[in-house]
């Protein structure tokens, strides 16, 4: 302690000072000093400072400080487990978000590899079916045709002999003669010729 | 006697207790340093008490006096300086409360008397000392020797030095005693001019508006001096602290 000398000196020498200034109202109080400068109340002041302070000290590092700062660690702890959770649950959210977009993706793909695949066989037997009606109709074509061919050779071989029958009966109208089958046949042939 | 400034400083007897010629009375002085700390001891321990996860609002307001003074020890003095929180604490906790007791009409201001100040300031002071050389060694003598000065200036430095660090607890107890003091005494004789300005009639009622205005100013300005020289000591002490853990560091 080396204030305390130095002030019990300056108070000394303050001490006439403070006396005349404070002294008129200081009546009926034991000594006439300025109070702060009294050293008569200092072992009293220091003693009960030193119980208290010494007293709320420990009172504060025993009792009060470990609960709030045990509080506020247990605090600080739990947010901070708070937040690794929910960390922690926002990825498990992003892998899930991940995997179905995966799946949507997938089921999209194959979505449309089966619709193409319908598509594609629905093309090919429509495609074979016409083909085979096309063929079929090319067939009863062609049959027709055959047919109309050999009626109309038919008919054509015919057009001779009914030209002769009709040429022979025309002859015999107009002129009333007869006239030889043969000659007949051969203008019927040189007419067509 | 109403109107004397000094008369709130003075020290009564409740119980007289002499012990080898000197006076160990239970004063005035010790009653309010009873109930400074009885009052902010049961404060802490009541709202601390629940242990809310969601702090009600009397636990939050502890719970901020904690992580305020832990912040101002951690941020100048590290981590290693917080072996000395429930001391800073105390000491923050115990000047705040006793500065503030101090505003309320007719209650003693312990911190207005320079014994009292120069008590805590000589145990910061012996803290760091003590544990300066105990942890350090000699090598706290390096606090006196800053790095980077020419040998020319060295001795004069390292007076410099020695005279500053010496004269710490002087300007830390003269600091809380002078604010309080003088905040005191300016505030009675403002005070004490609105009564005897009164008695004047009529033209003293009307002027002692004035006085009763600054009345008004000077205790606002009061409680923040009160709030604030309880930040200083405590913030004063922290750094006091580091010089004792980093004595090259500075």
């Amino acid at each position: 302690m080396f204030v305390t000398p130095a002030f019990a000196a300056s108070e000394q020498t303050t001490h006439g000072e403070t006396h005349t200034e404070t002294g008129v109202a200081d009546d009926g109080h034991g000594s006439g000093l300025f109070p702060p400068f009294d050293s008569s109340n200092y072992p009293s002041q220091l003693l009960w400072l030193a119980i208290t302070f010494g007293l709320f000290y420990l009172f504060l590092k025993r009792m009060v400080l470990p609960r709030i700062g045990g509080t506020l660690e247990f605090r600080r702890d739990r947010i901070a487990q708070d937040l690794d959770q929910a960390a922690h649950m926002k990825e498990e959210a992003d892998a899930a978000v991940a995997a179905y977009e995966q799946e949507l993706a997938e089921a999209r793909a194959k979505a449309n590899e089966i619709a193409q695949a319908a598509r594609d066989e629905a093309k090919s037997q429509a495609d074979a079916e016409r083909s085979e009606v096309e063929r079929e109709l090319d067939k009863k074509l062609a049959d027709a045709e055959t047919r109309i061919a050999s009626i109309k050779e038919k008919a054509m071989k015919q057009v001779g002999s009914i030209a002769e029958d009709t040429a022979e009966t025309i002859v015999k109208k107009l002129v009333g003669g007869r006239i030889a089958k043969s000659e007949i046949a051969a203008a019927v042939k040189a007419a067509a010729a | 006697m109403a109107n004397d400034p000094i008369h709130q400083f003075q020290i009564s007897k409740w119980i007289p207790i002499e012990v080898g010629g000197l006076d160990f009375s239970f004063t005035n002085s010790a009653g309010f340093m009873v109930a400074t700390v009885v009052a902010t001891g049961a404060f802490l321990f009541v709202t601390s008490s629940s242990r809310g996860l969601v702090p009600s609002r009397l636990q939050s307001i502890s719970e901020i006096a904690y992580e305020f003074v832990a912040s101002m020890l951690r941020d100048s003095a590290g981590s290693q300086g917080m072996r000395f929180f429930p001391f800073v604490f105390a000491l923050f906790m115990f000047i705040l409360i006793a500065n503030l007791f101090g505003m309320f009409p007719y209650f003693f201001t312990v911190t207005s008397h320079l014994i009292v100040t120069v008590a805590l300031a000589m145990a910061v002071f012996l803290i760091v000392v003590i544990y300066g050389f105990w942890k350090n060694g000699f090598g706290f003598l390096k606090l006196f020797v800053p790095s980077g000065v020419p040998v020319v200036l060295l001795p004069l430095v390292v007076a410099i030095e020695v005279i500053s660090f010496l004269a710490r607890p002087i300007s830390l107890s003269v600091r809380l005693f002078a604010n309080m003091l003088a905040g005191h005494i300016t505030l009675k004789v403002f005070a004490g001019f609105i009564v005897s300005l009164s008695s004047l009639g009529f033209v003293g009622v009307v002027g002692s508006v004035l006085p009763l205005a600054m009345t008004v100013g000077l205790t606002a300005l009061e409680f923040l001096v009160a709030f604030l020289q309880a930040y200083v000591f405590a913030m004063l002490t922290c750094m006091y602290i580091n010089d004792a853990i980093h004595p090259g560091g500075h």
